[in-house]
């Protein structure tokens, strides 16, 4: 099972796709550890550098939307390539939410109150997330407080967690 | 109480249920380009498990940067072609026979009401004009659908959309799809499927309703759908004739299909599209739409014409008849990819081709291209591109480039102009 634990990285804006995620221009790679250096590349939001502020970081915590357009499932391997396993946002595009569990990765839902409120809580400085998959909840820790955020995930999307991902769990079952 | 047309397939293909509003689909149809697939296909290699479920349900083809325009791209392309040969996958297409995936496929007659289809590609969602179940996915379900045609899929809850009226000449199939999307938002449909009926889409060809269909995902829609009538089957006659008496027991057939008359939606919305004008998008978002009365005078450095929403030929026809007897402004370039050979060659046959070449028009081989920014006219940063595909977001056509979407009519009018402006097939 992969790591979802770890720094989290605030992205504050709606609607992030894929293209942004990971741009087509380098979809040319063969393989998905070639992908590492663009990760997020062509995202712009003030105050955020590509370049910098995703080392080090495990867990992406953003507002809804998150994944939309394109299917590449190259936007869940630049992510995993750079250690980030884990997405908690207001809402995600169908494909790239399936194309995470298939991977074996995290994407997971909250309430729009829940993001804000980590927003306000937890964006302005360095925060830690762990998440317990026993007790299905995140625990977030700032500078200042520690909160504690429950979530829902169903049997199968645990299952393929678990497993580490889609292909050899098919394989075996079907 | 009755079933969508989604429900109704979701029935006919489920072999599994792992968890509640889960499914496991059997498949009809794995669909592969070169830019998904090879990583599946190595994947595949590495573990031991280099098979195909059913080689004649698997149809692939070479599209995205074709022919190819450097090495990696020349290695995707050899991974397709040696992938293909190994596995006797006979419709697989390559230069020379290759075309835009979404146009190409449809065009063989490899689509047909109630299938599942699922190809590593989001726009996948253009099949369900066929009255099938078409959804883009990742390469990881593609890898599983290739090995044992399955996939996974949510149950899918259905927006029921009918479109009424009749449309102003001028006005496509992609100005009413726009208007979707800018009423749903980028976000509206997602986990649901679109179905859209009613007297307008009655009127459409199958080529209007694929552009329709193509832009389903713009509104994070699963799949559009369009229920099978007398128009689907006269266009899969050619490839149905042998399987059924005549026309009406293949219409009586595919039928079955359509979606109940009490079937539940999580939303009808009904639209009457006699009075729409003829819209362009604005932002990095597709669901940023404005007229183009209201966006005219905005200037631009490229036109293009072509991709799987309008590449297709009846959107070369027309964009030829605004262009015929005209230049394109000496400030823009011009760019047209038929989206197949066959539309390629049939525009060649007619003059269409000439039209375009006449007015200043670089004419393309059959590819995406610069609809994803990766070959045959990429923008440079700051350049603006009126274009007739599906996707305006930043970066998508090149780092730092803007797209507007509009219909064939209006990027070619757009073209002479130099500026966006509506077609003199407008009527108001
Ligand atoms: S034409 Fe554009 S949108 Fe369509 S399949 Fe090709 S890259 Fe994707």
């Amino acid at each position: 099972m992969k790591n979802f634990n770890g720094k989290i990285l605030f992205l504050d804006r709606s609607d992030i796709n894929t293209d942004e995620i990971l741009p087509a221009r380098h979809m040319n790679e063969a393989s998905k550890s070639a992908l590492k250096p663009y990760c997020l590349e062509d995202l712009a939001i003030a105050g955020f550098d590509p370049k910098t502020d995703i080392e080090d970081k495990s867990v992406i915590v953003t507002r809804s939307n998150f994944g939309c357009g394109s299917s590449r499932e190259h936007a869940p391997w630049v992510l995993e390539c750079n250690g980030i396993n884990l997405v908690i946002a207001e809402g995600f595009a169908r494909i790239f939410r399936q194309n995470m569990f298939n991977c074996g990765m995290m994407a997971i839902t909250l309430g729009a109150t829940q993001i804000d409120d980590l927003f306000k809580l937890f964006a302005g400085s360095e925060a830690e997330c762990s998440t317990d998959l026993d007790k299905m909840e995140f625990t977030i820790k700032g500078n200042l407080q520690t909160k504690v955020y429950p979530f829902k995930l169903n049997a199968f999307d645990l299952e393929l967690v678990k497993a580490g991902g889609w292909v050899d769990y098919a394989d075996k079952k079907y | 109480m009755g079933k969508t047309t989604a429900q109704k397939i979701f029935d006919a293909h489920r072999i599994d249920s792992p968890a509640a509003g889960v499914s496991i689909l059997s498949l009809d149809r794995v669909f592969c380009h070169e830019i998904t697939t090879p990583i599946a296909v190595d994947d595949l290699v590495a573990r031991d498990k280099d098979r195909v479920f059913d080689k004649t349900k698997i149809k692939a083809v070479i599209d995205h940067v074709t022919p190819a325009k450097d090495s990696k791209t020349a290695e995707q392309g050899r991974t397709m072609r040696e992938w293909a040969r190994r596995h006797d996958i006979k419709d697989f297409f390559d230069v020379g026979e290759n075309g835009v995936c979404h146009v190409i496929f449809p065009e063989k007659g490899f689509v047909r009401p109630g299938f599942t289809i699922i190809m590593g590609d989001s726009h996948t969602c253009t099949h369900g004009a066929f009255g099938a179940f078409a959804a883009g996915v990742g390469t990881t379900d593609l890898e599983v659908g290739i090995l044992k045609g399955v996939c996974i899929m949510r149950d899918p809850e259905t927006i029921k959309i009918n479109l009424n009226g009749t449309l102003k000449p001028g006005v496509y199939a992609k100005d009413v799809i726009l208007a979707i999307v800018k009423m749903l938002t980028v976000n509206g449909a997602t986990d649901q499927v679109i179905e859209f009926d009613g007297s307008a889409v009655a009127a459409m060809d199958m080529d209007s309703r694929m552009t329709l269909c193509n832009m389903a995902i713009e509104a994070g829609g699963t799949c559009g759908i369009c229920y099978p009538d007398m128009v689907t089957v006269d266009y899969l006659w050619p490839f149905i004739k042998d399987d059924f008496a005549s026309k009406e027991a293949a219409l009586a057939e595919y039928s079955k299909w359509t979606a109940d008359a009490d079937a539940e939606y999580t939303k009808v919305i009904d639209m009457d599209v006699s009075e729409l004008e003829p819209l362009v998008t604005f932002g990095y978002k597709p669901d940023q739409v404005k007229t183009v009365a209201e966006m005219s005078g905005t200037k631009v450095d490229q036109v293009y014409i072509g991709s799987c929403t309008n590449g297709r030929f009846d959107d070369l026809r027309i964009a030829s008849e605004v262009l015929k007897g005209h230049k394109i402004s000496p400030n823009l370039r011009g760019v047209v990819s038929p989206a197949s050979p066959k539309i390629y060659s049939d525009a060649l046959e007619v003059g269409i081709i000439k039209i375009f070449m006449d007015a200043g028009f670089c004419v393309t081989n059959p590819t995406c291209g610069a609809c994803l920014g990766m070959s045959n006219g990429v923008l440079a940063s700051g350049e603006v591109c009126a274009s007739t595909t599906n996707r305006n977001f930043a970066g998508r056509m090149g780092k730092g480039g803007m797209v507007h979407l509009m219909s064939p009519a209006t990027a070619a009018a757009t073209a002479i102009a130099g500026v966006i402006t509506n077609s003199p097939l407008y009527k108001a």
